[in-house]
């Protein structure tokens, strides 16, 4: 049970505060509503490339990263389909810093030229360190498209093509700050070894006086629901065959969504799973198989993904896959085996509820869903799931339509 | 408001940094036990160290795979039963083997812990190498390699500890298809009867743990003298540094980047300048601000991240620093890190920028101390390496008081271009 505080300021900006006494530290967490999912699919990679230029000063402030060190802090950001959120984790004493340095840059980026410049190369590595260079590195960015006609989640988070990000202007930064980087379009959670009354005085001094900006009403494509399966083959410089299937689930918060992740837990949760177990270990047609998904908030891919054992045809690894959808299609799992992943949900929430940035992201990402209450009551979603349900469930999520298949294939 | 002066901050050398002392049971049969306990979570963290890593083989990949191994397959469990009863309390046991130690590390909730511990201790005391768990091994661990060895990263990093500690020293050797191949079950079992021994058996416990811990304890592991006493020599071996010191490997033809590592060997943790260059490397690579990133990641925008690290072998230590960078850049960035190490050896560390570092290193160490799982991880590296609070304490002291003058002369001593092994890998 994580406690906590909510308020909103007048410019709509929410906060959310965990006090915990026995931690020295105190983490300030910073969610903006803003996502890869938000970009025009002519300017790809854009929320991911403006994280990085939230680092490069402040409207006040030319230098973000130095006057935190000084205070004893580090920092970080991520970018998702979804969201874009921004943490400090540095000792509770200085956590006033922490308050100055987030408020500036949400009142206004320093804008310069030198910065969007370089940033765009460091991206372009980045883009090239995970998704050129590496092998299977461009799998995603090739399922995405497989997988999807119209909803946003067809590229990545990093950006369709290098193009979109080496192309990037200046004003069109500036736009998409004004559009997204306000109070009213975010989300300030602040955990560890302070009060309730400390952070509303903070919240209020720093954040207060920040302008609102227009409500930005989300309005995505709507994914049409898939009504054949989708297949593509790549050939590629890589030492082994891989098959990769992916298929359609749910948004977050639709029951079934829960239900779809307990099933790829049954899949491919821990060295015990099913897939693991009779395809690496029985069968001996994959060195290694998972199953997973991304836990997006509009309907993601629930993905199988593996690696075949040299010589091993890619129809008969797909086909083992098959026959353990169809278990799951035509037997129902005993209550054990779903005690098991209910189990395994337990345990993982109660790990992720140990470090104090996780609960300050969380508290932040709950709130996001729509209340910081839900983080407390997550478990619940899971324990409600019944046998029944996962069996009704894998006819529907496992239909053949509804799939996406890359055979990856070694050269040579 | 005036949001241009930043608020008032408490100076890291005002922090009172304690390491939280831990408790020490002995369990019956005389393996110690040590515990930082926390009361706060429903969640437990066990870990039994072996002196058992690559340090003591006699032939490659023993060590990892008889540490692999150890839980696929007892005499009254399958591999899968193993498995099952780990996933079904919602656990995680991980097992890795480092170059000196082996280790086997359990996760649960507290009120799992009384029915996992029988499942360690059948993993611990009685494992059977089934062969075809082996071949499996093999097969798959092979399959993983080869993936690996495409990865530029990856290739650089086995060079480079190659050209510095030679290919027949445990911090050198890397793996290959033919030492997977010739593991056997026999040599796997020798290593294993010869490592996983009582008396060499550590166990550090921290997060919360039943009332009935210790005794429970003993039930598992401390109630006989299991796999019988052995004591190990742990004498330095011979390091073999290649000769050369430049080179340039291609291994992917179409790669859009190049792998830098540019290290030198330096003494171990035991020598007076350790601590000293903690310091001085993290002003080079070691933090976000740092001059290597400022320099090649957020002026020319060379790179996504370049870092540099000080190893924490026991033997002894090296300095290495490495990138990803773009193809056409590669030698571009060797020289800007050359330029940032000429600097700090021609120039003294402003004091705004010093001072910066130590507050961001303390500050660093407080959130490294925040938990009972955390702490434990410090004590361990203490009591592993033999030493104990006061070393840590000294570092802590290094780094409030160091001065500029003390980091010019280690940068001196230990910066010199021609002293760095220098390697690209495409």
């Amino acid at each position: 049970m994580i406690h906590y505080n909510k308020f909103t300021l007048a410019n709509g900006l929410k906060v959310v505060v965990h006090e915990d006494h026995t931690t020295p530290m105190a983490v300030l967490n910073v969610l903006y509503d803003v996502g890869a999912r938000d970009e025009n699919p002519e300017q790809t990679g854009f929320a991911h490339l403006f994280e990085h230029l939230m680092f490069g000063g402040s409207i006040n402030i030319p230098e973000y990263d130095e006057p935190l060190q000084m205070a004893g802090g580090e920092n970080n950001a991520y970018t998702t389909s979804d969201l874009t959120n921004y943490y400090i984790q540095l000792p509770a004493d200085n956590i006033e810093t922490a308050f100055w340095l987030e408020s500036d840059r949400m009142l206004s980026l320093a804008f310069g030229e030198k910065s969007l410049d370089v940033q765009r190369k460091v991206v372009s590595e980045e883009f090239k360190e995970h998704y050129i260079n590496k092998p299977y590195g461009d799998v995603w960015h090739k399922m995405r498209e497989l997988a999807y006609s119209a909803h946003p989640y067809r590229w990545m988070t990093i950006g369709k093509e290098l193009s979109h990000i080496e192309n990037a202007k200046l004003d069109d930064v500036k736009a998409f700050f004004f559009k997204f980087y306000r109070p009213n379009n975010a989300i300030l959670s602040v955990a560890g070894n302070i009060t309730v009354d400390q952070v509303k005085t903070l919240a209020e001094k720093w954040f207060g006086d920040i302008p609102a900006g227009d409500k930005y009403t989300r309005q995505l494509p709507v994914e049409p629901p898939q009504t054949a399966a989708h297949k593509l083959e790549v050939k590629a410089n890589v030492p082994l065959d891989a098959l990769y299937k992916c298929y359609h689930m749910y948004p977050r918060g639709d029951k079934r969504y829960y239900i779809a992740d307990l099933l790829s837990d049954v899949l491919g949760g821990g060295s015990s799973s099913r897939l693991h177990q009779v395809l690496v270990k029985e069968k001996k047609l994959f060195s290694n198989i998972d199953c997973y998904h991304f836990g997006t908030l509009d309907a993601g891919l629930l993905t199988i993904e593996g690696k075949l054992v040299k010589g091993v045809k890619m129809k008969d690894a797909e086909k083992a896959i098959q026959i353990e959808i169809e278990k799951l299609q035509n037997e129902i799992i005993s209550e054990r085996e779903l005690q098991k992943v209910k189990n395994r949900v337990e345990s993982m929430l109660a790990f992720e509820d140990m470090s104090l940035l996780n609960r300050a992201n969380n508290l932040a990402f709950y709130e996001l869903l729509g209340d910081a209450a839900l983080m407390n009551k997550e478990f619940q979603n899971y324990a409600v799931v019944t046998t029944a349900d996962l069996h009704e469930e894998a006819k529907v999520l496992f239909d053949e339509k509804n799939s996406n298949t890359i055979y990856y294939y070694a050269e040579n | 408001m005036n949001r241009t002066t930043p608020p008032p901050i408490k100076d890291a050398v005002e922090f009172d940094l304690k390491l939280k002392p831990y408790e020490q049971y002995t369990l019956d049969n005389g393996i110690p036990v040590y515990v930082v306990k926390s009361d706060e979570q429903e969640t437990l963290q066990l870990e039994l160290v072996f002196p058992a890593g690559t340090w003591y083989e006699s032939e490659s990949l023993e060590a990892a795979a008889t540490n692999f191994l150890l839980k696929n397959g007892t005499s009254k469990r399958t591999a899968l039963e193993i498995n099952e009863s780990i996933d079904y309390h919602g656990a995680y046991l991980n097992r890795n083997a480092y170059h000196e130690t082996a280790v086997y590390t359990l996760h649960c909730l507290t009120k799992h812990a009384e029915v996992l511990l029988p499942v360690l201790q059948d993993v611990i005391l009685d494992p059977v190498f089934p062969e075809e768990e082996l071949n499996l091994y093999k097969q798959n661990h092979k399959q993983k390699l080869a993936v690996n060895l495409q990865k530029c990263d990856f290739v650089a990093n086995r060079f480079i500890d190659k050209y510095l500690f030679g290919e027949f020293h445990p911090y050198g050797r890397v793996s290959s298809m033919m030492a997977y191949d010739a593991l056997q079950t026999e040599t796997l079992k020798a290593f294993y009867q010869k490592h996983y021994t009582y008396n060499n058996c550590r166990i550090f416990v921290a997060g919360h743990m039943p009332a009935n811990m210790i005794e429970l304890l003993n039930k598992s592991f401390g109630a006989t003298k299991w796999n019988g006493e052995t004591h190990l020599t742990r004498l330095d071996l011979p390091i073999q540094p290649a000769e050369e010191k430049k080179f340039r490997i291609f291994n992917d033809e179409n790669g859009v980047q190049g792998a830098i590592r540019l290290a030198r060997q330096f003494p171990n943790r035991y020598h007076p300048d350790f601590p000293k260059m903690l310091v001085l490397n993290t002003i080079l690579g070691g933090y976000f601000g740092s001059r290597l990133m400022s320099n090649i990641r957020e002026e020319k925008g060379y790179t996504y991240g370049i870092h540099s690290q000080l190893y924490n072998f026991r033997q002894s230590s090296a300095i290495n620093i490495q990138t990803e960078a773009g193809r056409d850049v590669c030698e571009a960035a060797i020289e800007e890190v050359y330029k940032e190490l000429k600097k700090l050896q021609d120039e003294v560390v402003p004091a705004e920028e010093l001072d910066l570092v130590r507050n961001y290193m303390i500050g660093s160490i407080l959130g490294d101390l925040d938990g009972a799982f955390q702490l434990i991880q410090r004590w361990k590296n203490l009591i592993l390496n033999d030493l104990d609070e006061n070393y840590f304490y000294n570092n802590i002291q290094t780094i409030k008081t160091i001065s500029a003058e003390e980091l010019q002369h280690l940068a001196k001593q230990y910066f010199s271009p021609g002293d760095f092994y220098e390697l690209v890998v495409i």
